[in-house]
């Protein structure tokens, strides 16, 4: 089975965020980078799949240079190798197109990836490389089993749970409990030394939308204490500063 | 990975201080390390985190050796990082093995002790100093944790005098018999095989594999410690025990082949002293800025301030040493005496930091809710083991004099 994993390269959730350029730039200084959680649920699923089962995987990031250490880790994970396309991850539309290109090409059992990645929180992904390519798209997966060429699959739903089968090959984006997160052992870590990490040119792609600017939520203001007995001081701040009434 | 450890505090459901650890690096020493060296790092610490941090705690309250963490090691690689990989090891340079006793000692020392001995002081003698089948016998079983080692030097009245030592074997034609008691030793009452120095006939130290099961061999374990509590220790006697002569390390004899050991082991103990010094320091660091007295936090008040700065340019230096020392280790250049000034100052600086950061914490210090009265006990042994303060402090006389003091 060829399982292709789509990972993302994202600060660490920890990290402070500010911006340059006008506010339309991160500010990647001082900022940890980390393989997107939900994806990192997606490929430590895919290697317990070809543990289990046998096959190869395959790790995608759309992304410049400084991803590689992003990449290495999967690789260091239990990826059997790796490409980056280099280019800057614009938007939704544009990875979708990166991540479908190459699939076309590497002929996948599976294609997995995180629900949404968490910087942008796009969701879209995988839904639009499964139109792209004409496959069926499942998302959020928390359960995923392999028999043969058929797949058996739980997902959220508002409320509960659904139970799916279907048929290889598909995509699917996914989130805990789908696996554990593994953590890279020492000798994983030296053989993702010498792991191929084919580094690609950008298929040619649209980006749907511009980036305007970004804006950081407004601090937090200070708790105001009000009287017990002075009701009408509440109602009035509720009123015209909270504006909640 | 804050995002893995905040799931694990989760899933533990227990307060967890190590969680928020930041790693302190004033003078930017992460530009000096590789990306590799990184993410040995990163991964050390979550397996840290997610293995050893949500227990340590009770393991040490207990004095609990939690023995399945001897295959969980095997499986990170934590044992024998730099043994070449054909002899399932991790075949990594000496700045990585470094940053893994760091991450490890950060939980604890008695953890890292258990490492360190199995790496340097029972894989170590046998990559360097065993034959080629010695090599394949042991080392795969070691380095993935189906065995724990142990070694034997210091005995009861031979401490910092280990060429002094009484146990010893007699040539038997087709075997050794080996006599004597070892004591001290971490690992011992679990240890599957024992390095064991002793001196033969003429008075030559020399290397025997001694394993568990051999007629005549017993390890009683060393009870009411007050330190390294989660890591076992006993004693190794030897009562006419008939170890095969392909037993013997043939490579090397004399005391200096366990005092190699020791210079990897204790090069070991330099980064891993100084894990602990920053999970004291950054505890302290947070403490100070939650506490509150006289209407401030305790980190707006000049002594307080003066610990922590005392704490980090202590922490910085020793950092430069260490990793200086470690790419000296790779070049095969480190010398003793190097190593003895960087475990020494290692060690002393991670006590002083931890009752330092002991006396920020106030009362609360005194409790197992933070980590710095187990690192302060633990670090009691690690000045005293693998060469005493004192005793490295008269290596480094020997070196500036010529003359040795301890003769």
């Amino acid at each position: 089975m060829k399982i292709l994993v789509c990972i993302t390269h994202v600060p660490d959730t920890t990290s402070k965020i500010s911006f340059s350029d006008n506010n339309t730039k991160l500010n990647s200084a001082g900022v940890q980078f980390i393989i997107g959680p939900y994806d990192d649920y997606a490929l430590a699923r895919a290697v317990e799949l070809k543990e289990a089962s046998g096959g190869t995987v395959t790790v995608l990031n759309v992304g410049e240079a400084d991803t590689e250490p992003t990449i290495r880790k999967a690789l260091a994970i239990g990826a059997d190798d790796a490409i980056r396309i280099n280019a800057f991850p614009t938007d939704s539309y544009f990875v979708a197109q990166q991540i479908a290109a190459v699939a076309k090409e590497g002929n996948y059992d599976l294609i997995l990836m995180g629900r949404e990645s968490i910087d942008f929180n796009g969701g879209m992904v995988h839904g639009m490389v499964a139109e792209m390519l004409g496959l069926p798209s499942v998302s959020p997966v928390m359960k995923l089993d392999i028999d043969g060429g058929k797949a058996t699959l739980s997902r959220e739903i508002e409320g509960g749970k659904e139970t799916l089968e279907l048929n290889l090959p598909f995509v699917a984006g996914c989130q805990e409990p789908i696996a554990e997160w593994k953590i890279p052992n020492m000798r994983g870590i030296m053989s993702a030394r010498t792991k191929k990490l084919e580094v690609r040119e950008p298929a040619q792609a649209e980006t749907k939308t511009k980036l305007d600017n970004y804006e950081l939520p407004a601090p937090k203001g200070e708790v105001k204490m009000i009287d017990k007995d002075n009701v009408d001081e509440l109602v009035r701040l509720l009123k015209n500063e909270a504006k909640v009434i | 990975m804050s995002v893995h450890s905040a799931e694990d505090s989760k899933k533990t459901g227990k307060r967890n201080f190590n969680d928020q650890f930041e790693s302190p690096d004033f003078y930017a020493i992460d530009d000096l390390l590789t990306e590799e060296h990184k993410l040995v790092r990163a991964s050390i610490r979550d397996f840290v985190k997610k293995e050893i941090t949500p227990n340590i705690e009770d393991w040490c309250q207990k004095a609990h050796f939690p023995y399945g963490i001897v295959r969980k090691f095997g499986d990170v690689g934590a044992f024998g990082p730099t043994i070449p990989v054909e002899y399932g090891g991790g075949g990594m340079d000496y700045i990585s093995y470094g940053l893994i006793m760091q991450e490890i000692e950060r939980g604890d020392s008695g953890m890292r002790s258990t490492a360190s001995v199995q790496g340097s002081l029972v894989m170590y003698p046998i990559y360097k100093f065993g034959s080629e089948e010695q090599r394949k016998k042991y080392l795969p079983k070691l380095a993935s944790g189906e065995w724990l080692g142990c070694f034997g030097l210091t005995e009861p009245n031979h401490g910092s005098n280990p060429g002094g030592m009484l146990t010893n074997f007699r040539d038997m034609g087709d075997h050794y018999l080996l006599n004597g008691a070892k004591m001290w030793i971490s690992n011992s009452p679990k240890a599957d095989v024992a390095v064991v120095w002793a001196k033969n006939e003429e008075g030559r130290i020399h290397g025997l594999i001694v394993e568990r099961g051999m007629e005549g061999f017993s390890t009683p374990e060393t009870h009411g410690k007050w330190s390294l509590r989660a890591s076992t220790t006993g004693e190794l006697v030897f009562d006419n025990v008939k170890v095969p002569k392909e037993n013997l390390l043939p490579n090397k004899s004399g005391l200096g082949a366990p005092l190699m050991c020791l210079d990897s082991a204790r090069y070991g103990i330099s980064w891993g002293a100084l894990g602990a010094a920053m999970d004291c320091y950054d505890a302290a660091r947070r403490y100070s800025l939650e506490r509150i007295q006289f209407d401030k936090p305790i980190g707006s008040f000049q002594l307080v301030q003066k610990k922590l700065a005392e704490m980090l340019t202590e922490i910085t230096k020793a950092q430069l040493v260490c990793w200086r020392l470690g790419k000296l280790m790779d070049e095969g250049k480190a010398t003793t005496a190097q190593i003895s000034l960087a475990k020494r100052n290692s060690v002393a600086i991670a006590l002083d930091i931890a009752r330092e950061a002991r006396q920020i914490h106030g009362g609360m210090g005194i409790t197992g809710e933070y980590p710095m009265m187990r690192h302060m006990m633990n670090l009691e042994s690690v000045l005293t083991y693998e060469g005493t303060h004192d005793i490295h402090l008269l290596i480094l006389g020997h070196e500036i004099t010529g003359i040795p003091a301890f003769k």
